[in-house]
């Protein structure tokens, strides 16, 4: 008896099928990370030039606008890093492990901002240093929870970096350019070596 | 040694019996069977997004038993897709599954072949 020849869209939907579970294994595994380790690299050299062109005092319109400047920048290789990764991983750059990821890390940022604004308002800042790393690293504690362990721990690393800025705030700008710098180049590229770009 | 090798080739020939991809003239000839069976499949997407997973890892995440997972997993690691180490940990027995570079291969190849098959019935 023969067997009836199976039509085109039966074999697209089961193509389709398997790389739906394919992608649903990888973000069940959880591992994927899609903090981008070449991207951080790229953040922690904008870093340095940014703390060379800000200055070595946390003071003045200037000095914040720099950071600020900084801060897009960084945003935007973050995110073209991820989307990289994400699609070299053949997955969507809001799929499971970068959604959670997302959801994560923005309330932390989101609040950083607010404080920004506030502290500079009341001519705060040389508590900026710390209040940026401190929060930063918070939101990659939150945002990699599901990641690779080096994520988390890269996160905590800022948070101690910005907790001595806050209890020496003479030390925040040298403490800035070590986070924001030193600590994206040195994890950026474990986890471009390990775990794949 | 040899019965296994004899599985593993006959594994990859193997033409399917039924199946709509599997009766695709087109697909038959380049489809690595060892990966398209969905267990695992599920076992080389894991260990490509991990460095390495343990066999209970393996297991709990895929959710499925012991003896399924097994000789599965060693299917692949006969064919050398995957790499296994044995140890011990607190006296435990503990497997530890890698993909090699041949399996990341063979993934990947299986992901293209997935994506033309998409591709090929859109265009018509």
């Amino acid at each position: 008896m023969a067997i009836p020849r199976p039509q085109p869209l039966e074999l697209q939907a089961h193509a389709m099928d398997n790389l739906r579970y394919i992608r649903q294994t990888i973000e069940r595994a959880g591992s994927f990370t899609a903090v981008p380790g070449l991207g951080g690299v790229l953040m922690g050299s904008t870093a340095l030039v940014a703390a060379w062109a800000a200055g070595p005092a946390a003071r003045g319109a200037r000095w914040v606008a720099v950071w600020m400047a900084e801060a897009l920048v960084a945003a935007a290789i973050g995110v073209a890093g991820s989307a990289w990764k994400s699609h070299r991983a053949k997955l969507a750059l809001l799929s499971g492990p970068g959604r959670k990821f997302a959801a994560a890390f923005t309330p932390a940022m989101a609040a950083g901002a607010l404080l920004t604004a506030v502290l500079f308002q009341h001519g705060m800042t040389a508590l900026l240093p710390g209040l940026w790393l401190l929060l930063y690293g918070s939101a990659i504690v939150s945002g990699g929870s599901a990641s690779v362990r080096v994520v988390p721990l890269m996160g905590f690393c800022f948070m101690a970096a910005g907790a001595a800025a806050l209890l020496e705030p003479a030390a925040g700008c040298v403490l800035l350019a070590a986070g924001f710098g030193g600590l994206h180049i040195l994890f950026g590229t474990v986890i471009a070596v390990k775990y794949g770009g | 040694m040899a019965a296994r090798e004899n599985t593993v080739k006959k594994e990859r020939e193997k033409r399917p019996a039924a199946g709509p991809v599997a009766a695709s003239p087109a697909s038959a000839h380049t489809l690595d069977r060892l990966v398209h069976e969905r267990l695992r499949l599920g076992i080389l997407s894991a260990l490509a997004v991990n460095e390495s997973l343990t066999f209970n890892e393996l297991k709990r995440l895929l959710d499925t038993t012991d003896g399924n997972l097994s000789v599965h997993a060693r299917k692949l690691e006969e064919a050398g897709y995957v790499g296994c180490a044995k140890s011990f940990a607190n006296r435990m027995p503990k497997t530890e599954y890698r993909l090699t570079a041949a399996g990341r291969r063979a993934l990947e190849r299986y992901l293209d072949h997935m994506e033309a098959l998409i591709q090929a019935t859109r265009d018509k």
